[in-house]
Protein backbone atom coordinates (compact mmCIF):
# COMPACT_ATOMS: atom_id res chain seq x y z
CA UNK A 1 0.00 0.00 0.00
CA UNK A 2 1.69 3.13 -1.20
CA UNK A 3 -0.18 5.60 0.94
CA UNK A 4 2.69 8.05 0.66
CA UNK A 5 1.85 8.53 -2.98
CA UNK A 6 -1.76 9.42 -2.24
CA UNK A 7 -1.01 11.98 0.46
CA UNK A 8 0.06 14.79 -1.92
CA UNK A 9 -3.32 14.55 -3.65
CA UNK A 10 -5.43 14.89 -0.51
CA UNK A 11 -5.47 18.73 -0.48
CA UNK A 12 -6.72 18.81 -4.07
CA UNK A 13 -9.39 16.21 -3.32
CA UNK A 14 -10.57 18.24 -0.32
CA UNK A 15 -10.63 21.49 -2.25
CA UNK A 16 -12.60 19.93 -5.06
CA UNK A 17 -15.02 18.14 -2.73
CA UNK A 18 -15.55 21.34 -0.77
CA UNK A 19 -16.55 23.32 -3.85
CA UNK A 20 -18.49 20.42 -5.33
CA UNK A 21 -20.67 19.80 -2.29
CA UNK A 22 -20.68 23.32 -0.85
CA UNK A 23 -20.49 21.79 2.62
CA UNK A 24 -17.28 21.07 4.50
CA UNK A 25 -18.66 18.10 6.46
CA UNK A 26 -20.14 16.47 3.41
CA UNK A 27 -16.91 17.20 1.55
CA UNK A 28 -14.74 15.50 4.16
CA UNK A 29 -17.09 12.50 4.22
CA UNK A 30 -16.61 12.27 0.47
CA UNK A 31 -12.83 12.54 0.78
CA UNK A 32 -12.79 9.89 3.49
CA UNK A 33 -14.89 7.51 1.42
CA UNK A 34 -12.64 8.18 -1.57
CA UNK A 35 -9.49 7.36 0.37
CA UNK A 36 -11.00 4.21 1.87
CA UNK A 37 -12.13 3.07 -1.55
CA UNK A 38 -8.72 3.87 -2.99
CA UNK A 39 -7.07 1.71 -0.33
CA UNK A 40 -9.41 -1.18 -1.05
CA UNK A 41 -8.95 -0.88 -4.78
CA UNK A 42 -5.26 -0.06 -4.65
CA UNK A 43 -4.21 -3.19 -6.53
CA UNK A 44 -6.32 -2.01 -9.48
CA UNK A 45 -4.27 1.13 -9.96
CA UNK A 46 -1.67 0.77 -12.70
CA UNK A 47 1.61 2.36 -11.58
CA UNK A 48 2.19 3.97 -14.98
CA UNK A 49 -1.17 5.75 -14.98
CA UNK A 50 -2.26 9.10 -13.57
CA UNK A 51 -2.84 8.62 -9.84
CA UNK A 52 -4.61 11.98 -9.44
CA UNK A 53 -7.06 11.19 -12.24
CA UNK A 54 -7.67 7.76 -10.70
CA UNK A 55 -8.49 9.30 -7.32
CA UNK A 56 -10.81 11.86 -8.87
CA UNK A 57 -12.51 9.07 -10.81
CA UNK A 58 -13.20 7.27 -7.54
CA UNK A 59 -14.55 10.46 -6.00
CA UNK A 60 -16.69 11.18 -9.06
CA UNK A 61 -18.23 7.72 -8.90
CA UNK A 62 -18.95 8.00 -5.18
CA UNK A 63 -20.51 11.41 -5.69
CA UNK A 64 -22.70 10.19 -8.54
CA UNK A 65 -23.79 7.18 -6.49
CA UNK A 66 -24.75 9.46 -3.62
CA UNK A 67 -26.83 11.57 -5.97
CA UNK A 68 -28.54 8.51 -7.39
CA UNK A 69 -29.32 7.33 -3.91
CA UNK A 70 -30.69 10.72 -2.94
CA UNK A 71 -32.77 11.58 -5.99
CA UNK A 72 -35.78 9.93 -7.56
CA UNK A 73 -34.65 8.32 -10.80
CA UNK A 74 -37.09 10.26 -12.91
CA UNK A 75 -35.39 13.57 -12.16
CA UNK A 76 -32.80 14.43 -14.75
CA UNK A 77 -30.16 16.71 -13.35
CA UNK A 78 -30.02 18.77 -16.48
CA UNK A 79 -33.73 19.40 -16.28
CA UNK A 80 -33.54 20.88 -12.85
CA UNK A 81 -34.07 24.55 -13.51
CA UNK A 82 -33.65 27.00 -10.71
CA UNK A 83 -37.20 28.28 -10.87
CA UNK A 84 -37.37 28.10 -7.12
CA UNK A 85 -34.60 30.64 -6.89
CA UNK A 86 -35.87 33.06 -9.50
CA UNK A 87 -37.16 35.38 -6.81
CA UNK A 88 -33.77 36.16 -5.31
CA UNK A 89 -31.89 36.12 -8.60
CA UNK A 90 -32.51 39.82 -9.04
CA UNK A 91 -30.82 40.78 -5.80
CA UNK A 92 -27.59 39.10 -6.82
CA UNK A 93 -25.92 36.12 -5.18
CA UNK A 94 -22.38 35.24 -4.45
CA UNK A 95 -20.30 32.86 -6.48
CA UNK A 96 -20.56 29.96 -4.09
CA UNK A 97 -24.32 30.01 -4.02
CA UNK A 98 -24.43 30.36 -7.79
CA UNK A 99 -22.12 27.38 -8.06
CA UNK A 100 -24.34 25.32 -5.77
CA UNK A 101 -27.28 25.98 -8.07
CA UNK A 102 -25.57 24.54 -11.13
CA UNK A 103 -26.60 21.04 -12.18
CA UNK A 104 -24.14 18.65 -10.55
CA UNK A 105 -22.61 17.39 -13.79
CA UNK A 106 -21.92 20.94 -14.97
CA UNK A 107 -20.45 21.94 -11.61
CA UNK A 108 -18.16 18.90 -11.68
CA UNK A 109 -16.78 19.69 -15.12
CA UNK A 110 -16.43 23.40 -14.48
CA UNK A 111 -14.50 22.82 -11.24
CA UNK A 112 -12.26 20.08 -12.59
CA UNK A 113 -11.35 22.25 -15.58
CA UNK A 114 -10.90 25.62 -13.93
CA UNK A 115 -9.75 24.83 -10.40
CA UNK A 116 -8.09 21.44 -10.84
CA UNK A 117 -6.63 22.05 -14.33
CA UNK A 118 -7.61 18.70 -15.82
CA UNK A 119 -7.37 18.40 -19.58
CA UNK A 120 -10.67 17.90 -21.39
CA UNK A 121 -9.60 14.43 -22.54
CA UNK A 122 -8.62 13.40 -19.02
CA UNK A 123 -11.90 14.75 -17.70
CA UNK A 124 -13.80 12.63 -20.21
CA UNK A 125 -12.10 9.55 -18.76
CA UNK A 126 -12.63 10.64 -15.16
CA UNK A 127 -16.35 11.26 -15.62
CA UNK A 128 -16.85 8.44 -18.11
CA UNK A 129 -18.49 10.47 -20.87
CA UNK A 130 -17.43 11.45 -24.41
CA UNK A 131 -15.33 14.58 -24.73
CA UNK A 132 -18.20 16.28 -26.60
CA UNK A 133 -20.32 15.87 -23.48
CA UNK A 134 -17.55 17.37 -21.37
CA UNK A 135 -17.43 20.40 -23.66
CA UNK A 136 -21.17 20.89 -23.66
CA UNK A 137 -21.31 20.63 -19.86
CA UNK A 138 -18.48 23.14 -19.62
CA UNK A 139 -20.27 25.48 -21.99
CA UNK A 140 -23.61 25.24 -20.24
CA UNK A 141 -21.94 25.51 -16.86
CA UNK A 142 -20.11 28.68 -17.79
CA UNK A 143 -23.19 30.28 -19.28
CA UNK A 144 -25.48 29.32 -16.47
CA UNK A 145 -23.04 30.43 -13.79
CA UNK A 146 -22.58 33.75 -15.55
CA UNK A 147 -26.32 34.23 -15.78
CA UNK A 148 -26.73 33.38 -12.13
CA UNK A 149 -24.02 35.87 -11.19
CA UNK A 150 -25.43 38.57 -13.36
CA UNK A 151 -28.72 37.75 -11.77
CA UNK A 152 -31.22 39.89 -13.45
CA UNK A 153 -30.66 39.09 -17.08
CA UNK A 154 -32.58 35.86 -17.30
CA UNK A 155 -35.43 37.01 -15.13
CA UNK A 156 -35.59 40.37 -16.89
CA UNK A 157 -35.81 38.61 -20.24
CA UNK A 158 -38.52 36.36 -18.94
CA UNK A 159 -40.48 39.33 -17.64
CA UNK A 160 -40.29 41.27 -20.88
CA UNK A 161 -41.32 38.16 -22.71
CA UNK A 162 -44.38 37.90 -20.49
CA UNK A 163 -45.29 41.48 -21.23
CA UNK A 164 -45.16 40.85 -24.94
CA UNK A 165 -47.40 37.87 -24.54
CA UNK A 166 -50.09 40.01 -22.94
CA UNK B 1 -9.15 32.32 -39.84
CA UNK B 2 -12.87 31.78 -39.71
CA UNK B 3 -14.63 32.78 -36.52
CA UNK B 4 -13.42 30.54 -33.71
CA UNK B 5 -15.96 27.99 -32.52
CA UNK B 6 -17.01 27.81 -28.92
CA UNK B 7 -14.65 24.97 -28.03
CA UNK B 8 -11.77 27.17 -29.19
CA UNK B 9 -12.91 29.84 -26.77
CA UNK B 10 -13.04 27.47 -23.81
CA UNK B 11 -9.62 26.08 -24.71
CA UNK B 12 -8.28 29.61 -24.96
CA UNK B 13 -9.56 30.52 -21.52
CA UNK B 14 -8.31 27.28 -20.01
CA UNK B 15 -4.86 27.60 -21.55
CA UNK B 16 -5.22 24.46 -23.64
CA UNK B 17 -4.23 25.90 -27.04
CA UNK B 18 -0.88 25.69 -28.76
CA UNK B 19 0.85 29.11 -28.95
CA UNK B 20 0.27 29.34 -32.71
CA UNK B 21 -3.40 28.49 -32.59
CA UNK B 22 -3.89 30.69 -29.58
CA UNK B 23 -2.53 33.65 -31.55
CA UNK B 24 -4.97 32.94 -34.34
CA UNK B 25 -7.95 32.75 -32.00
CA UNK B 26 -6.94 35.96 -30.25
CA UNK B 27 -6.55 37.71 -33.59
CA UNK B 28 -10.03 36.59 -34.58
CA UNK B 29 -11.42 37.94 -31.32
CA UNK B 30 -10.07 41.42 -32.04
CA UNK B 31 -12.57 41.67 -34.86
CA UNK B 32 -15.46 40.40 -32.80
CA UNK B 33 -16.21 42.55 -29.73
CA UNK B 34 -19.23 40.48 -28.71
CA UNK B 35 -17.23 37.27 -28.57
CA UNK B 36 -14.39 39.10 -26.86
CA UNK B 37 -16.74 40.27 -24.12
CA UNK B 38 -18.00 36.73 -23.64
CA UNK B 39 -14.46 35.42 -23.35
CA UNK B 40 -13.51 38.12 -20.86
CA UNK B 41 -16.53 37.32 -18.72
CA UNK B 42 -15.69 33.62 -18.69
CA UNK B 43 -12.06 34.40 -17.94
CA UNK B 44 -13.08 36.52 -14.97
CA UNK B 45 -15.34 33.69 -13.83
CA UNK B 46 -12.47 31.20 -14.12
CA UNK B 47 -10.25 33.43 -12.00
CA UNK B 48 -12.97 33.87 -9.41
CA UNK B 49 -13.46 30.10 -9.19
CA UNK B 50 -9.73 29.54 -8.77
CA UNK B 51 -9.67 32.09 -5.99
CA UNK B 52 -12.60 30.31 -4.35
CA UNK B 53 -10.60 27.08 -4.62
CA UNK B 54 -7.61 28.65 -2.91
CA UNK B 55 -9.81 29.77 -0.06
CA UNK B 56 -11.46 26.37 0.20
CA UNK B 57 -8.17 24.57 0.74
CA UNK B 58 -6.87 25.00 4.23
CA UNK B 59 -3.37 23.58 4.08
CA UNK B 60 -3.12 20.95 6.77
CA UNK B 61 -4.38 17.50 5.90
CA UNK B 62 -6.42 16.10 8.80
CA UNK B 63 -4.82 13.18 10.58
CA UNK B 64 -7.86 11.03 10.00
CA UNK B 65 -7.14 11.13 6.28
CA UNK B 66 -3.48 10.34 6.75
CA UNK B 67 -4.42 7.41 8.92
CA UNK B 68 -6.52 5.93 6.17
CA UNK B 69 -3.70 5.89 3.65
CA UNK B 70 -0.92 5.29 6.17
CA UNK B 71 -2.67 3.19 8.80
CA UNK B 72 0.35 2.43 10.92
CA UNK B 73 1.62 5.94 11.39
CA UNK B 74 2.54 6.68 14.95
CA UNK B 75 0.41 9.81 14.74
CA UNK B 76 -2.96 8.11 14.75
CA UNK B 77 -3.50 8.28 18.49
CA UNK B 78 -4.26 12.00 18.79
CA UNK B 79 -7.02 11.83 16.23
CA UNK B 80 -8.74 8.81 17.68
CA UNK B 81 -8.89 10.43 21.05
CA UNK B 82 -9.11 8.94 24.46
CA UNK B 83 -11.91 6.49 23.77
CA UNK B 84 -10.07 4.39 21.26
CA UNK B 85 -6.70 5.03 22.83
CA UNK B 86 -8.14 3.40 25.93
CA UNK B 87 -9.32 0.46 23.91
CA UNK B 88 -5.90 0.17 22.34
CA UNK B 89 -4.27 0.07 25.75
CA UNK B 90 -6.40 -2.97 26.44
CA UNK B 91 -5.49 -4.40 23.10
CA UNK B 92 -1.82 -3.87 23.87
CA UNK B 93 -2.21 -6.36 26.68
CA UNK B 94 -3.66 -8.82 24.27
CA UNK B 95 -0.62 -8.48 22.07
CA UNK B 96 1.20 -10.42 24.76
CA UNK B 97 -0.59 -13.58 23.68
CA UNK B 98 0.58 -15.17 20.50
CA UNK B 99 -2.02 -15.51 17.77
CA UNK B 100 -0.55 -18.92 17.76
CA UNK B 101 2.59 -20.03 19.45
CA UNK B 102 5.84 -18.47 18.48
CA UNK B 103 4.98 -16.96 15.12
CA UNK B 104 6.14 -13.40 14.72
CA UNK B 105 4.34 -12.90 11.46
CA UNK B 106 1.08 -14.16 12.85
CA UNK B 107 1.44 -11.89 15.86
CA UNK B 108 1.84 -8.94 13.54
CA UNK B 109 -1.19 -10.03 11.57
CA UNK B 110 -3.27 -10.27 14.73
CA UNK B 111 -2.04 -6.91 15.95
CA UNK B 112 -3.09 -5.31 12.70
CA UNK B 113 -6.44 -7.07 12.76
CA UNK B 114 -7.21 -5.85 16.24
CA UNK B 115 -6.05 -2.35 15.42
CA UNK B 116 -8.21 -2.26 12.30
CA UNK B 117 -11.26 -3.60 14.12
CA UNK B 118 -11.07 -0.99 16.85
CA UNK B 119 -10.45 1.84 14.42
CA UNK B 120 -13.31 0.71 12.20
CA UNK B 121 -15.68 0.65 15.15
CA UNK B 122 -14.55 4.09 16.30
CA UNK B 123 -14.88 5.54 12.81
CA UNK B 124 -18.25 4.18 11.77
CA UNK B 125 -20.33 3.51 14.85
CA UNK B 126 -20.90 7.26 15.53
CA UNK B 127 -21.67 7.92 11.87
CA UNK B 128 -25.12 9.42 11.41
CA UNK B 129 -25.33 9.89 7.68
CA UNK B 130 -23.39 6.94 6.28
CA UNK B 131 -23.02 4.27 8.96
CA UNK B 132 -23.02 1.51 6.34
CA UNK B 133 -22.46 1.14 2.62
CA UNK B 134 -25.21 -1.38 2.06
CA UNK B 135 -28.23 -1.38 4.32
CA UNK B 136 -30.03 -4.28 5.95
CA UNK B 137 -32.86 -3.88 3.45
CA UNK B 138 -30.47 -5.40 0.91
CA UNK B 139 -29.01 -8.03 3.22
CA UNK B 140 -28.83 -10.74 0.55
CA UNK B 141 -26.82 -8.44 -1.70
CA UNK B 142 -24.71 -7.34 1.24
CA UNK B 143 -23.68 -10.89 2.10
CA UNK B 144 -23.09 -11.85 -1.52
CA UNK B 145 -21.00 -8.75 -2.16
CA UNK B 146 -18.85 -8.99 0.95
CA UNK B 147 -18.38 -12.74 0.52
CA UNK B 148 -17.15 -12.15 -2.99
CA UNK B 149 -14.76 -9.44 -1.89
CA UNK B 150 -13.38 -11.36 1.07
CA UNK B 151 -13.15 -14.57 -0.90
CA UNK B 152 -15.13 -16.77 1.47
CA UNK B 153 -18.79 -17.35 2.15
CA UNK B 154 -19.83 -15.07 5.01
CA UNK B 155 -22.88 -15.34 7.20
CA UNK B 156 -24.60 -12.54 9.03
CA UNK B 157 -25.72 -13.50 12.51
CA UNK B 158 -29.22 -12.53 13.62
CA UNK B 159 -29.15 -10.76 16.96
CA UNK B 160 -32.80 -9.75 17.31
CA UNK B 161 -33.17 -12.07 20.26
CA UNK B 162 -30.74 -9.80 22.09
CA UNK B 163 -32.47 -6.65 20.84
CA UNK B 164 -30.09 -5.80 18.01
CA UNK B 165 -31.23 -5.24 14.46
CA UNK B 166 -28.82 -5.34 11.54
CA UNK B 167 -28.11 -1.83 10.18
CA UNK B 168 -26.00 -3.09 7.29
CA UNK B 169 -22.37 -3.47 6.45
CA UNK B 170 -19.42 -2.14 4.63
CA UNK B 171 -16.24 -3.21 2.93
CA UNK B 172 -13.02 -1.94 4.48
CA UNK B 173 -9.34 -2.15 3.66
CA UNK B 174 -7.17 -3.93 6.15
CA UNK B 175 -3.96 -5.89 6.24
CA UNK B 176 -3.41 -7.40 2.83
CA UNK B 177 -6.97 -7.29 1.61
CA UNK B 178 -10.59 -6.68 2.26
CA UNK B 179 -12.41 -6.78 5.57
CA UNK B 180 -16.11 -6.69 6.34
CA UNK B 181 -17.89 -4.78 9.06
CA UNK B 182 -21.48 -5.54 10.05
CA UNK B 183 -23.25 -3.02 12.21
CA UNK B 184 -26.15 -3.64 14.57
CA UNK B 185 -28.23 -1.24 16.57
CA UNK B 186 -30.69 -1.57 19.43
CA UNK B 187 -33.84 0.51 19.84
CA UNK B 188 -31.92 3.09 21.88
CA UNK B 189 -29.45 3.56 19.00
CA UNK B 190 -26.54 1.77 20.69
CA UNK B 191 -24.36 0.19 18.09
CA UNK B 192 -22.16 -2.86 18.01
CA UNK B 193 -19.96 -3.92 15.12
CA UNK B 194 -18.81 -7.32 14.00
CA UNK B 195 -15.52 -7.09 12.13
CA UNK B 196 -14.55 -10.02 9.96
CA UNK B 197 -11.39 -11.06 8.20
CA UNK B 198 -10.56 -14.13 6.18
CA UNK B 199 -7.19 -15.50 7.24
CA UNK B 200 -4.62 -16.34 4.60
CA UNK B 201 -4.46 -20.04 3.82
CA UNK B 202 -2.43 -22.00 6.32
CA UNK B 203 -2.30 -19.22 8.92
CA UNK B 204 -5.33 -20.13 10.98
CA UNK B 205 -4.66 -21.64 14.39
CA UNK B 206 -8.01 -23.40 14.15
CA UNK B 207 -10.42 -22.09 16.72
CA UNK B 208 -9.44 -19.92 19.64
CA UNK B 209 -11.17 -18.99 22.86
CA UNK B 210 -12.97 -15.66 23.19
CA UNK B 211 -10.63 -12.98 24.37
CA UNK B 212 -12.04 -9.92 26.04
CA UNK B 213 -10.49 -6.48 25.92
CA UNK B 214 -12.05 -3.72 27.94
CA UNK B 215 -11.37 -0.31 26.54
CA UNK B 216 -12.87 2.97 27.55
CA UNK B 217 -15.63 2.85 26.37
CA UNK B 218 -15.05 0.44 23.51
CA UNK B 219 -14.89 -3.15 24.63
CA UNK B 220 -14.44 -6.09 22.33
CA UNK B 221 -14.30 -9.84 22.15
CA UNK B 222 -11.94 -11.43 19.63
CA UNK B 223 -11.82 -14.97 18.40
CA UNK B 224 -10.82 -17.09 15.46
CA UNK B 225 -13.04 -19.74 14.00
CA UNK B 226 -11.52 -21.73 11.16
CA UNK B 227 -10.54 -19.44 8.32
CA UNK B 228 -12.31 -16.43 9.87
CA UNK B 229 -11.14 -13.93 12.44
CA UNK B 230 -13.83 -11.97 14.28
CA UNK B 231 -13.99 -8.97 16.57
CA UNK B 232 -17.25 -7.89 18.17
CA UNK B 233 -16.98 -4.37 19.52
CA UNK B 234 -19.41 -2.22 21.44
CA UNK B 235 -19.94 -0.04 24.45
CA UNK B 236 -21.32 -2.81 26.60
CA UNK B 237 -20.54 -4.65 29.78
CA UNK B 238 -18.36 -7.70 29.55
CA UNK B 239 -21.24 -10.03 30.29
CA UNK B 240 -23.53 -8.49 27.65
CA UNK B 241 -20.81 -8.56 25.04
CA UNK B 242 -19.95 -12.14 25.91
CA UNK B 243 -23.58 -13.21 25.52
CA UNK B 244 -23.64 -11.56 22.11
CA UNK B 245 -20.30 -13.08 21.13
CA UNK B 246 -21.51 -16.55 22.07
CA UNK B 247 -24.65 -15.99 20.05
CA UNK B 248 -22.61 -14.83 17.07
CA UNK B 249 -20.23 -17.74 17.41
CA UNK B 250 -23.02 -20.31 17.66
CA UNK B 251 -24.63 -18.95 14.50
CA UNK B 252 -21.46 -18.65 12.48
CA UNK B 253 -19.54 -21.78 13.35
CA UNK B 254 -19.66 -24.83 11.16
Amino acid sequence: MNGERIVPHIPGLRRYARLLTGDSHRADDLVQDTLLRACVKWTLWRPDSDLRAWLFTIMHNLFINQLRAALPESVQLDDMVDAGHAEDASVGIDLERALARLPDDQREVLLMVTVEDFSYACLARVTGVPIGTVMSRLSRGRRRLREAMEGTRETADARSHLKVMK
Amino acid sequence: MKAPDENDLHALIDGKLSPEYRAQVEAALVENPALRAEVEAWRAQRNALRELGMNAADGAVPLRFLNIVQPRRAAWMPWLGSAVAGAMMGVAGWFGHAWYAGAGEATDMRARFVHDAVVAHAVYSPEVRHPVEVGADQSAHLVQWLSKRLGAQLKVPALQSQGYELVGGRLLPGGDGARAQFMYQDTAGNRITLYVTVLAKGTSPGTTAFRFEEGNPVAAFYWIDGEFGYALAGNLSRSSLLELSKLVYSQLTG
